[in-house]
């Protein structure tokens, strides 16, 4: 078992360099540097600062520093456009957020998805399932960015239950972890109701029943440990799509979360700092996903470890 | 891009209600006509109200795109600043933007848009997805082993950052890709280096970054229908008269395995739609003077507590739209393959 959960994490590694490797050097051949977008910079001033961050050696060099650096230090360089910081530091301050609203819309959308497609599927054709599932098909269809400014527009401007923006109390949380979380929930539905539809006519739930178990145990017992299996191998996808769809939810809602960093820096050529928030994002999803394949061994019985 | 990929999420639903009555006269239509399958479909596909009521509105929706455009009075890039933002009115009827252009305008020529990288993205999507997985599933062995293992590498990458990267690095005007746009458009205009270009070449590469991240699954499902199908005595028979390996990939394999695809495809439209708005809201995406709902959504939203009017328009086409897909996919799934899985 341990075997396995620490071969899974190890083979992350060889992808993370290759991820690693081609980031950087698509950065470098990009046309435009940090330096050139600032309006009146002498050239000896954009020599100096070239020379400072070495970004005159050649590129194998820049490489092999680069990765050196993050190896043996865990050093991720400084940041080009935020003087003083580092982009350690950057991520330090913004990656719990990140991480807060992530892992709070991600239980968000299981405790709302899971239950509703529960539903749908127990109580298949009528009108329970009916709305449920249109439900859920409003829910994957909406745009976070349309999703967003509605609640904002509802909740916030209309009826001042909730602040428009930041990140500090729990009142703040509220609307950026609904927003997050509902395009999820609805999926997560379709994928609870398919996967229960098809377990709740097979052998052992019948025999579940022949046993004489309640309806609710039967359901909620052994169908949804089978039912649940589609959701699993959903989560390390949803677990990205969650990443991503936080970018945009950083960004109406001004979380200073690591989402945001990134597509600024992307723009602004801020090499260090867009490989940085990279590099955080792969080792996120991928641990992430070595998570999803352990735990999917843990409750499907006729998946070998190996 | 979450929706699509779980193609197989409620097919138990729909798997028993096709068969049963009408089969023993649906077969013997199908020796008469030699089309059954797909009246089959289309007879299950009518019957489901939610889909041909999204079909019947997609269908409006891009009309109106073509032509509300030509007809309006207004130009999508008409400015009056005089004007500036005003609600919907009997001149505009969803109101104008913050430089007084008409809203109406720009939402149905962001509509063009989006439905043109919808659809082109996805035609890349599909070129690849279906080759890779007819070659993968055809070929079999070592093949088919190299070939999906990449897949499965490229599925853990996190992909929607390299597409941003991808965008911001290539979509500027000193990018190599630029110059080949250049190098292609000076074939047919005069002036290929006029900066009235540049919007497109911009979206040209919307197009190309959707369609490189979009095949994975499609070529997944494909794979898999060709497995199933290879063994099938008509591939034998094709195959003993010296058919090659490409005609029977293309020829004989595919066109069986045209349901799924077909449902697949549909559901990847509105995928990449929303993936095409998102980066147009990041800023990456389709840019100013043109106009997409992505792009539309995000202006909005900065004003909406002013003129809300500005975000809810372009933000519920791009909803409805997506809706429609989605329900129109569904449909089909249930209709032409009830059986087709995630992966």
């Amino acid at each position: 078992m341990i075997r396995f959960v620490l071969k899974r994490l190890l083979s992350i590694l060889p992808t993370l360099l290759i991820v690693a490797t081609v980031a950087f050097v698509m950065m470098r051949f990009v046309p435009g540097g940090p330096f050139d977008q600032e309006r009146a910079v002498p050239a000896e001033v954009e020599r100096a600062l070239r020379a400072k961050y070495h970004l005159d050696d050649p590129l194998a060099k820049q490489y092999g520093d680069w990765l050196w650096a993050l190896v043996s230090r865990g050093d991720l360089g400084p940041a080009f456009k935020y003087p003083n910081r580092t982009v350690n530091e950057i991520i330090a301050l913004s990656l719990p957020i990140s991480m807060q609203l992530g892992v709070l819309a991600m239980i968000f959308a299981l405790l709302v998805g899971v239950p509703l497609g529960i539903v749908g599927a127990v109580r298949q054709n009528t009108w329970k399932d009916t709305a449920a599932m249109a439900t859920a098909m409003v829910g994957v269809s909406i745009p976070r960015f349309v999703l967003a400014p509605l609640m904002i527009l509802i909740f916030s401007l209309t009826l001042f239950w909730f602040p428009v923006a930041r990140w500090e109390t729990w009142r703040h949380m509220v609307l950026p972890v609904v927003c997050a979380g509902l395009p999820m929930a609805a999926y997560l539905a379709r994928l609870t109701r398919g996967g229960m539809l098809e377990v709740i006519r097979s052998d052992f739930v019948r025999t579940a029943r022949a046993k004489g178990l309640s309806e609710r145990r039967v359901i909620l017992r052994h169908a949804l440990r089978g039912g649940m299996l589609p959701v699993v191998s959903y989560l390390g996808p949803g677990f990205s799509h969650l990443l991503v769809g936080s970018l945009v939810v950083e960004k109406i809602f001004n979380i200073p979360g690591m989402g945001r960093y990134f597509v600024e820096a992307a723009m602004n050529r801020d090499y260090n700092l867009v490989l940085g928030v990279m590099l955080v994002y792969g080792v996120l999803l991928m641990v992430f996903n070595a998570l999803v394949d352990v735990a999917y061994a843990f409750i499907d019985p006729r998946v070998e470890l190996g | 891009m979450a929706e699509v990929s779980q193609a197989g999420a409620d097919a138990g639903a729909g798997a028993g209600q096709g068969a049963g009555a009408g089969q023993g006269k649906v077969r013997l239509d199908a020796i008469e006509r030699g089309s059954s399958l797909w009246r089959d479909a289309w007879r299950r596909l009518r019957k489901n109200r939610a889909s041909v009521v999204s079909g019947v509105i997609l269908v409006v929706l891009v009309l109106a795109c073509i032509v509300v455009p030509e007809v309006s009075s207004w130009r999508y890039d008409l400015a009056d600043l005089k004007l500036g933002a005003t609600p919907p009115s009997a001149a505009h009827w969803m109101g104008t933007d913050y430089f007084g252009r008409d809203l109406m305008a720009r939402v149905f020529f962001g509509g063009r848009v989006s439905f043109t990288v919808g659809v082109i993205a996805t035609l890349v999507s599909f070129t690849i997805g279906v080759s890779w997985g007819g070659i993968a599933g055809y070929f079999g062995g070592k093949v088919d082993a190299v070939m999906m293992r990449i897949v499965d590498a490229l599925y853990t990458f996190p992909f929607l950052v390299l597409v941003i990267l991808l965008m911001v690095f290539f979509a500027n005007d000193r990018s190599v890709l630029h110059a080949a746009f250049q190098l292609v458009l000076s074939v047919a205009v005069e002036n290929p280096k006029d900066p009235a270009y540049f919007p497109i070449f911009q979206i040209a590469v919307v197009f190309a970054a959707l369609g490189a991240i979009s095949w994975l699954t499609m070529a997944r499902i494909v794979r898999g229908q060709v497995i199933a199908l290879r063994g099938q005595p008509f591939v034998e028979a094709a195959r003993s008269i010296g058919v090659g390996h490409r005609a029977i990939i293309f020829g004989h394999l595919i066109p069986n395995a045209l349901g799924p695809i077909i449902v697949y495809t549909t559901l990847t439209i509105p995928e990449v739609m929303m993936t095409e708005a998102f980066l147009s809201f990041l800023g990456l995406g389709t840019q100013e003077p043109l106009s997409s709902w992505g792009l539309l959504a995000s202006s909005g939203a900065e004003t909406m507590d002013l003129y809300p009017w500005l975000i809810l328009f372009p933000g519920g086409m791009l909803a409805v739209t997506l809706l429609c897909f989605n329900f129109l996919g569904d449909g089909l799934r249930d209709a032409l393959d009830p059986r087709i899985r995630k992966d």
